[in-house]
């Protein structure tokens, strides 16, 4: 199967959710990644057939579906919320698709959703009503309702979302598994940079109703096309310094300036946006961290198992930007203390000034590969 | 929004149409009909135009009607009110008691109105019934609703309050009980005194269930019909003659169909405004 | 501000407790210090918010006593105990406006009509709500409505603790990091005992100067946010905190030394003894796992089964040969890791030893 969309837009009440977007999706995982309201729901309820759009075409494997219901298509949708119903067991709940289509014989039903079940790890809670199951049970049920009808498109719309994280750090690692096996055309929505990286696949990233970039999704990871993808596609945010360069110099305020580093060599003067992610933003001086920028510490937050620093760095003429790092493991730090930040140039994204890539990083593993 | 199409959905919701049109619309249009001509027989119609309204708004009578109705719907709201949100509140939280409680209350709703109006009707009595004995030979007060005008107000008033009360009550307990405990916690880790906590947690968390409850009140105590009818007839005299009773007393009294008819459509033009009053300031007022 | 104290305390839901599963919250000892940052961390179901109710009187424990600076509280309502509380959902009272909602603790004790203004005006700078004070608060969004809560707190000189229930739940992510740091600046300002129960492992350790872990009921861990990472107590403390948890094995004593599988383990097991059905696991954090492409000393042999680049790094799967046990190790982007064979090394002094899930 193959699902394209054709300069799809949507408006409600004369607001548009959708500006016109077209992509083309083949079987496996492709990631929707955007903040709150960047028009995932939107885009797969059009993809489902929920929503009609206003103008654009939906089409399947050539044929046009544009307005055809749901009903009509065979599609499954995994929401936010658990929806499942409260007066079937698991069992039944997994099994009412399976009920609704006439020609499936009762054993077959038995043994796909025992099958499905066991692949959820719900197998043991199938006599059980779904009042009974903790959140992350009941999600799993309704994923494997989904999973049952074995249909050609399946849509999840940040199934994760409610869970506590414990829970969606051992659903997610799961579920990038068992949709790389099906042979389907998996579309999963997510506000999580992380989440997307572990599902793999195909990446298209949304900011208020338009589609930025679609791509693999290490590529759009490590080549954002604008800076908005990089800001949605970095948890925590990607780090925007402004920059102006000059006679092979790049000046970030009054007092931090370094010689262009090879990737940016070529970019013509100006002023640029330089984007850096916060684990390349150091507390340490090391070979090659050749920028150092002294900055006041304003917080550090302690996720578990690493260390996210919030920093201000104030030059004398009034020049100022923020600064996020990300420290491996738990580090203490007080409250307006005096530290000094390291960066490689060579981990530098560069924006123009209007936001689009100007130079990327060269990857290590590109590097590598070069080497060898 | 705009949804995917499927015109089948129209075939289901036909039959609604159809037995709205059957048992509302055909009706309405009869009174229409009425209230236009005047009909003298079978087959012996004339037509008056809007004779039959002119003369109706113009009645003495029926003003004197909807002042004293007017009058007894806020005097019900007065009372009904305040004594529902009293209620709710002194009713148990949970348990059994809460339980029990509940289906005390309740039971005056289940009653049918015109056996509300019969039981009124003897238990008022100073013969025979028990309150009416009471209130003249224990308290002493000369009482006899069949005589006194003002004691067939009160008669009345008191049975819509006895009978209607419960239901603001209900009301209220439910919107108390969807108040969540956090907010009590608060006020008391914030010293509030049980006034305070009305004030300012209770009855602002009312709000909504209240204008459902004012709303309620009013249209039902506008057209009450059945149990004045059924103690005092309208009487003494006019005295608790409300809009209904001098309906009825035109068009099944009189036989007077013109005039009843275009009273009818004035009558139902008025609820559908104040309705409409209402339920825009419950929008609004819930929107703020 | 004041020392809390809890003495042999317990709670139960049960009328009649008799097994150790019967309590929502088992026998504890408990010294919060006068003005520390405390969280209390956990799953759902862990026994936390009701520890929080006992602490703040909405709930009266089955056994034992709460103690505000030696003071023995346990019989005292809530509104006598001298704690503010900020829950969940935001509370405010809705027809009022901000300021008359920060005033309203302190008009309820009878304060002075100007002492009021100053103290109101002096904590709405501090939560920065000066140009909100005059408008109603029921119009107001979510993270200003906690700070009104919040401040309803602080306006009173006379609070010994204040508590939080889960209180950034309902709050946008781009707000909370506002929030976190707003907490902190207050309670550095403030120096009041602050107790703040929380399942998101970020919330606690980034708010919590020491952090009380619970499990079922117990009290598994107390300590810094860097000991529960470093050297968790408990096997749950390993799993629960870091993302991805602490790798958990199975292990043996043979011949006193510690084995997985048939592979001793390079770690001093010093005097351990175990008494018949014990348990005994080894843990280490993925962070601390060394992975290399060629067989070194005290390296165990493995099979990588998946890589994953994550970006920032990447997160090796592996299988130790011999036995069916998955261990994870997380890697710097740029390493080179391959599927097939390889080798782990556990580095001794990285590695934790459980017995029973308790650290030996």
């Amino acid at each position: 199967m193959k699902l394209v969309l054709e300069a799809v837009t949507r408006e409600v009440n004369g607001e548009s959710h959708l500006y016109s977007m077209s992509m083309a999706l083949e079987p496996g995982l492709n990631v929707l990644l955007g903040p709150t309201q960047a028009g995932k729901t939107s885009l797969m309820r059009v993809m489902a057939g929920l929503d009609r759009p206003t103008t654009g075409q939906v089409l399947v494997d050539g044929q046009d579906v544009t307005g055809r219901p749901i009903q009509q298509r065979n599609v499954a949708f995994v929401y936010q919320q658990f929806i499942n119903y409260p007066s079937l067991t698991v069992f039944e709940n997994i099994a009412s698709p399976l009920r609704l289509q006439k020609k499936i014989s009762n054993d077959e039903i038995q043994r796909r959703v025992r099958e499905t079940a066991e692949m959820m790890r719900i197998g043991h809670l199938l006599d059980r009503l779904p009042a009974a199951l903790s959140g992350g049970q009941q999600q799993r049920t309704a994923i494997a309702r989904a999973l049952v009808k074995q249909a050609p498109l399946l849509l999840l719309d940040e199934p994760l979302v409610n869970l506590d994280y414990k829970l969606r750090e051992e659903l997610r690692a799961e579920l990038g598994q068992i949709f790389a096996r099906r042979n389907a055309i998996v579309v999963y929505s997510t506000t999580e940079p992380l989440e997307a990286l572990l599902m793999g696949g195909v990446t298209a990233v949304l900011d208020k109703g338009d589609l930025l970039q679609i791509g693999p999704t290490l590529a759009v990871y490590h080549q954002p096309a604008q800076r908005r993808v990089g800001e949605v596609f970095s948890d925590p945010p990607l780090n925007i310094l402004p920059a102006v360069f000059e006679g092979g110099l790049a000046l970030l305020s009054g007092d931090v300036r370094f010689p262009l580093p090879p990737h940016m060599a070529g970019l013509a003067g100006g002023t640029y946006w330089l984007g850096v992610r916060a684990h390349h933003v150091a507390m340490e001086a090391h070979l090659g961290r050749e920028i150092e920028i002294p900055a006041w510490i304003e917080l550090a937050e302690l996720s578990g198992s690493e260390t996210i620093v919030h920093a201000d760095h104030r030059d004398g003429s009034g020049g100022e930007f923020h600064l996020i790092a990300q420290l491996s493991g738990i580090h203490n730090f007080s409250y307006e203390q005096q530290a000094r930040l390291y960066l490689d140039p060579h981990r530098l994204f560069a924006f123009t000034a209007s936001g689009a890539l100007a130079a990327s990083p060269p990857r290590a593993a590109d590097q590598r590969k070069e080497r060898a | 929004m705009q949804k995917t199409v499927n015109h089948r959905a129209w075939l289901l919701v036909l039959p609604v149409v159809l037995s709205v049109a059957f048992s509302a619309i055909l009706p309405l249009m009869t009174v229409v009909n009425y209230s236009v001509q005047d009909i003298l027989g079978p087959g012996q119609r004339v037509w008056v135009g809007n004779e039959w309204f002119i003369d109706t708004v113009r009645n003495p009578d029926l003003h004197a009607a909807f002042w004293r109705n007017l009058l007894f719907s806020f005097q019900v709201l007065l009372i009904q009110i305040p004594l529902g949100i009293a209620v709710a509140l002194a009713l148990p939280a949970k348990g059994w008691q809460a339980s029990l409680s509940l289906v005390l209350i309740a039971l005056p709703l289940l009653i049918p109105w015109n056996v509300v109006g019969t039981i009124w009707q003897i238990f008022g009595r100073a013969d025979i019934g028990l309150g009416g004995y009471f209130v003249n030979n224990i308290l002493g007060i000369s009482y006899n609703y069949t005589l006194e005008p003002r004691d067939a107000w009160i008669t009345v008033l008191v049975m819509d309050v006895w009978h209607w009360t419960p239901l603001v009550a209900l009301l209220c307990y439910a919107g108390l009980r969807a108040i969540p405990d956090p907010f009590y916690q608060a006020a008391r880790i914030d010293g509030a005194k049980l006034w305070s906590i009305f004030w300012y947690i209770q009855l602002p968390k009312l709000r909504g269930v209240l204008l459902i409850a004012v709303l309620l009140r009013f249209m039902d105590s506008f057209m009450i019909y059945t149990e004045p009818f059924v103690v005092t007839g309208g009487g003494p005299g006019t005295a608790t003659t409300f809009l209904s009773i001098y309906l009825s007393n035109i068009a099944i009294g009189q036989f007077d169909l013109g005039n009843g008819s275009a009273f009818s459509l004035i009558y139902f033009l008025l609820i559908q405004i104040l309705c409409f009053v209402f339920y825009t300031t419950i929008l609004r007022v819930g929107r703020k | 501000m004041a020392e809390v104290k809890l003495r042999g305390l317990a709670h139960s839901y049960h009328p009649q407790p008799g097994k150790p599963e019967d309590y929502a919250v088992r026998p504890l000892e408990m010294t919060w210090e006068d003005g520390g940052a405390y969280a209390l961390l956990g799953p759902s179901g862990c026994g936390k918010t009701t520890l929080l109710n006992i602490i703040s009187g909405l709930i009266q424990p089955t056994q034992g006593q709460v103690l505000f600076d030696g003071k023995d509280v346990t019989e005292l309502p809530t509104e006598r105990r001298n704690i503010a509380q900020v829950f969940q959902f935001p509370v405010i009272y809705d027809t009022m406006t901000v300021f008359d909602n920060l005033a309203f603790p302190l008009r309820n004790r009878g304060v002075r009509p100007s002492e009021v203004t100053r103290r109101v005006q002096e904590i709405a700078e501090q939560l920065d709500l000066t140009e909100d004070l005059r408008r109603r608060a029921s119009g107001l969004s979510a993270d200003i409505k906690q700070k009104i809560s919040l401040g309803r707190g602080l306006v009173r000189s006379d609070v010994a603790a204040i508590l939080f229930d889960e209180p950034l739940t309902v709050i946008d992510p781009q707000l909370k990091l506002v929030l976190r740091s707003k907490l902190k600046q207050i309670h550095r300002q403030f120096k009041l005992t602050l107790i703040y129960v929380t399942h998101d492992q970020t919330e606690a350790l980034t708010f919590a100067d020491q952090v009380v872990v619970m499990y079922e009921g117990s009290v598994v861990q107390v300590g810094t946010p860097q000991e529960l990472f470093e050297r968790p107590a408990h096997t749950f403390v390993g799993y629960f905190i870091g993302s991805p948890g602490m790798n958990l094995l199975p292990a043996r004593l043979v011949d006193g030394r510690v084995c997985v599988g048939d592979q001793p383990l390079p770690v001093n097991a010093g005097a351990l003894r175990l008494a018949a059905g014990d348990e005994l696991s080894i843990g280490i954090r993925p962070e601390f796992v060394r992975y290399s492409t060629a067989a070194a000393p005290d390296a165990l042999p493995v099979h990588v089964t998946r890589v994953e680049d994550l970006g920032n790094y990447q997160i090796v799967t592996a299988e130790l040969v011999g036995t069916a046990q998955r261990v994870k190790a997380k890697l710097a982007e740029e390493a080179a890791a391959s599927l097939g064979p390889g080798w782990l090394q556990f580095p001794a002094e990285r590695l934790r030893i459980y017995r029973n899930g308790m650290a030996v």
